[in-house]
């Protein structure tokens, strides 16, 4: 197997592309030319493609093999919306064109935001956030300068549960905003005494997944809401988990007042071995102008942008992942409303699937219906640590689900199926999870034996960092 | 319910639902309230691949592609067609971060090479993994300057991207930063300023270079910042530094920006990539994910995410920032752009727009322009023009061009890449004079 870097296959003179001829006429002054020699690969074309190729090789994607890893919702991403998000009309146009020259790109975003509406009857949506920590920081600044236009500046603290993605106190923190947590029970929900005594006068808001990370619908999500409002605090939803009832739930029937989507989640555009995502944000009608300037909008069915006065600013150079959105909105128009529904219908009945079917081997701390994940802690009498059945799983070809997140469990196993996988691949998964649990402990411990690399030192990687190619010389 | 993204037969719902032991689907579903649910989702019906296919192309024929003549922080540049193809490789397209490391090494090792091309070009120790975009990275990069000498001011040059500046105006408030902005004169910064906003509560400089009207600035405060502990941080596009001093070279500390014109096709704005760069000093305080060597357990050599303790997923809010997805496929977009320029290359593409660039301006010159400044430029440069800018750049729209940005009533920001040949720029300038008569 090729493990070589590119910079160790250089050979001088060698090259990988041509210009034509041109004439060096002008000279950049001496004192403003770089001296520093520059260590660059010198390859022909192949070696490039040959490279790269070698290098995909030792990946693994949602297109070879079952990829169930938790909170991620890896599911299939059509070829379609990627042969369309190619079009030339869309790469080849500059952000700052003028607005008639445009309209496509514009009427994407718009068109966009109609479906978003609909699916969780917030007012508006800006696709300016390029990730999901991205939309849910630009949705804490509206949140902000919602209670700095009230005058209430005392409003500084976010209350997030302690089972919530790490990148949502984060956010909190890059906001400006002072972090509560607040525990939740045993079934993994909120804890609503607790959050009653946190709530007052100093609280902004408070931020929930639904489900939440540990799969299960918050049952009282509408006391909740009612709490955080009558308290004058808003609802800021976390669309990491919404596959979990798309096409079944509106967002803002729940009481939610501010959200983000991760379109690379929910609405099927690719991951990319971590980004390009999109994270739009949507509001109700009263926060619509604290959104990002700009938003698009229609009049006499020509498309504009629409600058507020009120807006937070912008978060994003131009507009965010454009092309990224138009993978999303193909999706969109494919499900349609036949389908849409049927999405989180399977991918409940898949992940419930599996819940049952491992429970006899593996922990399950929660034995209640889950929604489109279940989590579980480890193996019966953790013979083995949850990271051993993780490498032992590379072995058999799948992609193993998240570990030791949420944080609540020790030895946590999170799985996420997504309504793309069958019967068979299901069955597949599950047959291999049980096998593992009765497999000698020893081989397990030393998983994984078939990779192309197998367990890495990471204390060796952080005590002396090698993070470059000159580092290596 | 037949659909091609869905596989579940009758049979099989049927099936599982008795090995889960409720009767439908929705039993599932039972433990949300019934006022919760939405029976009727007013949207388009499911469309067929041919249906969608017409309607997307019927879109997008609706924009109009020009012969570009703009930048101001989006290039019309040369995308070698090797990239497409390997970017659309499962493998990399359809994966997740790279947190099982042993089957994410092709992820993990092209990360690597990621950080070493914008560590070889900016001069800088360590880079990260990427970052959203050019206007993002400069906020974190302040961030990382306020975090470590635990100070809130920020020096701010005037002649940065306005579109950076408006999103580290956004950030900053939100945060708690106090932005002093140093001013210029005809689009030059104006060093003086910056000497006399220095104060003990600085934490930080900040400034584009070449800054966003083109211009190469003479940092001549660099002594006085090291001197009193000030970091200095310069935003810029690391395919430049092949070209002119790297960020190192100038005494930065912390090098940010947008590789965009690396390879990566304009889109309306994105996805483009982010970066950071900075020296040793900085390292624990980058943000996002790094990715370091190491050996498994048999010694061989393989990639890993690496001093993740700064991040959110460990630090939570102690992180030195929220990111979590960067913009990984574009970062594999760069090593691929940069395997494929190499050395000479990377030089060869930055004289070219800097060759067609000063064949652009001094043809603008024959035809009514005149300059704003005597500084030297890059790939962009400002014109002044006695003519109605505005007219004529919707004149040139009708002749299929994107004339420069319109930045003052009579002044004009133009910009050529590799992509305008001598005989585009020669007749794109001519277009002037014919306007100008009419």
């Amino acid at each position: 197997m090729d493990d070589k870097l590119i910079f160790e296959k250089s050979s001088n003179s060698r090259i990988a592309y041509d210009f034509a001829e041109y004439e060096h006429k002008y000279a950049l002054s001496d004192k403003y030319q770089r001296k520093e020699e520059l260590l660059f690969p010198e390859v022909s074309e192949l070696d490039v493609v040959r490279h790269f190729t070698n290098l995909s090789k030792k990946n693994f994607g949602v297109d070879e093999g079952f990829y169930p890893l938790g909170s991620c919702t890896m599911k299939y991403n059509p070829k379609i919306n990627e042969e369309l998000a190619g079009l030339r009309q869309f790469n080849n146009v500059h952000p700052l064109q003028d607005e008639k020259t445009v309209q496509g790109c514009l009427e994407i975003y718009y068109n966009t935001s109609k479906l978003l509406e609909e699916i969780t009857g917030m007012a508006k949506f800006s696709f300016a956030p390029c990730a999901g920590a991205h939309g849910e920081l630009t949705g804490l600044m509206v949140m902000k300068k919602y209670f700095e236009e009230r005058g209430e500046f005392n409003r500084k603290k976010v209350i997030v549960p302690v089972s919530a993605h790490g990148t949502n106190p984060a956010s909190a923190a890059v906001c400006g905003f002072e972090i509560a947590v607040c525990n939740c029970v045993s079934d993994g929900c909120v804890d609503v005494e607790m959050l009653k005594g946190m709530l007052d006068e100093n609280v902004a808001g408070i931020m929930l997944t639904n489900p939440s990370t540990l799969g299960i619908f918050e049952k009282d999500i509408l006391t909740i809401s009612k709490l955080v409002h009558k308290n004058g605090s808003l609802m800021y939803y976390d669309g990491a988990n919404l596959n979990a009832v798309l096409g079944y739930v509106k967002t803002i029937d729940m009481g939610f007042d501010i959200m983000h989507i991760n379109l690379h989640k929910t609405f099927s555009t690719p991951h990319g071995g971590g980004g390009p995502g999109s994270g739009p944000v949507g509001v109700r009608e009263d926060l619509v102008k604290y959104l990002p300037n700009p938003i698009v909008e229609k009049k006499n069915d020509k498309y504009h942008f629409v600058y507020s006065k009120k807006s937070i600013g912008k978060v994003s150079t131009f507009y965010g992942n454009f092309n990224v959105v138009i993978k999303a909105y193909a999706y969109i128009l494919s499900l349609g409303k036949e389908h849409i529904s049927d999405v989180s219908r399977l991918a409940v009945l898949n992940a419930n699937y599996i819940k049952e079917s491992l429970k006899d081997e593996y922990i399950l701390p929660i034995d209640r219906h889950c929604k489109h994940e279940v989590v579980f802690d480890g193996i019966k009498d953790h013979k083995v640590s949850t990271l051993d059945i993780a490498k032992r799983l590379l072995d058999y070809g799948y992609h193993p689900p998240t570990i030791y997140f949420p944080l609540l469990f020790h030895e946590t196993l999170m799985i996420e199926p997504t309504e793309n996988e069958s019967k068979e691949t299901l069955d597949g998964f599950i047959n291999v999870m049980k096998k593992i649990a009765h497999e000698d402990i020893e081989v397990l411990k030393t998983a994984p034996h078939t990779t192309i690399v197998r367990r890495l030192d990471d204390v060796k990687a952080a005590r002396f960092p090698k993070v470059k190619y000159r580092d290596l010389l | 319910m037949q659909y091609k993204y869905f596989p579940h037969t009758e049979k099989d719902i049927k099936e599982m639902l008795s090995v889960i032991g409720v009767n439908t689907i929705d039993d599932l579903f039972s433990d949300i309230d019934d006022s919760l649910k939405e029976k009727d989702f007013n949207l388009p019906s499911s469309m067929d691949e041919i249906s969608l296919r017409k309607h997307i192309f019927e879109i997008a024929k609706k924009n109009k592609e020009l012969n570009i003549f703009r930048g101001a922080g989006s290039y019309n540049v040369y995308v070698p067609s090797i990239i497409k193809p390997i970017l659309e490789r499962q493998e990399f397209l359809t994966s997740y971060t790279p947190y099982q490391a042993e089957i994410s090494q092709g992820t993990l090792q092209y990360i690597f090479e990621y950080q070493s091309y914008i560590c070889e070009l900016t001069g800088m120790d360590v880079s990260n993994a990427s970052m959203y975009d050019g206007a993002s990275a400069s906020f974190e990069s302040i961030m990382m300057a306020c975090n470590h000498t635990r100070k809130k001011d920020v020096i701010i040059a005037d002649t940065i991207n306005p579109n950076y500046l408006e999103v580290i105006k956004t950030y900053s408030h939100f945060h708690g930063y106090n932005l002093k902005f140093a001013k210029s004169k005809d689009y030059i910064l104006d060093t003086k300023d910056v000497l006399a906003k220095i104060d003990e509560n600085v934490a930080c400089v900040i400034c584009q270079y070449p800054n966003f009207y083109g211009y190469l600035e003479d940092y001549d405060f660099v002594a006085k910042l090291k001197e009193r502990k000030i970091l200095f941080i310069l935003i810029g596009a690391p395919s430049n530094y092949a070209y002119i001093k790297s960020p190192r070279e100038l005494g930065a500390d912390i090098a940010c920006g947008d590789c965009q014109m690396m390879g990566i096709n304009m889109s309306f704005g994105g996805p483009y990539i982010g970066y950071i760069s900075c020296v040793n000093e900085l390292l624990r305080k980058l943000p996002g994910r790094i990715v370091g060597l190491t050996e498994d357990v048999d010694g061989k050599r393989g990639f890993v995410l690496t001093l993740q303790a700064r991040e959110q997923h460990i630090r939570r809010e102690k992180a030195t920032s929220n990111i979590c997805s960067n913009e990984s496929l574009m970062a594999l977009n760069v090593c691929i752009y940069c395997a494929c320029m190499g050395k000479k290359g990377m030089y060869e593409v930055s004289d070219i727009r800097f060759q067609n660039a000063h064949i652009l301006h001094d043809e603008l010159l024959k035809h009514g322009f005149k300059d704003v400044n005597k500084n030297e430029f890059f790939n962009e440069f400002v014109l002044e023009y006695k003519g109605d800018l505005n007219k004529i750049s919707k004149q040139l729209e009708k002749q299929g061009y994107l004339s420069g940005l319109i930045i003052d009533k009579n002044k004009m920001l133009f910009c050529a890449t590799e992509m305008n040949s001598i005989e585009d720029i020669k007749s794109f300038a001519k277009m002037f004079e014919m306007k100008e008569a009419l």
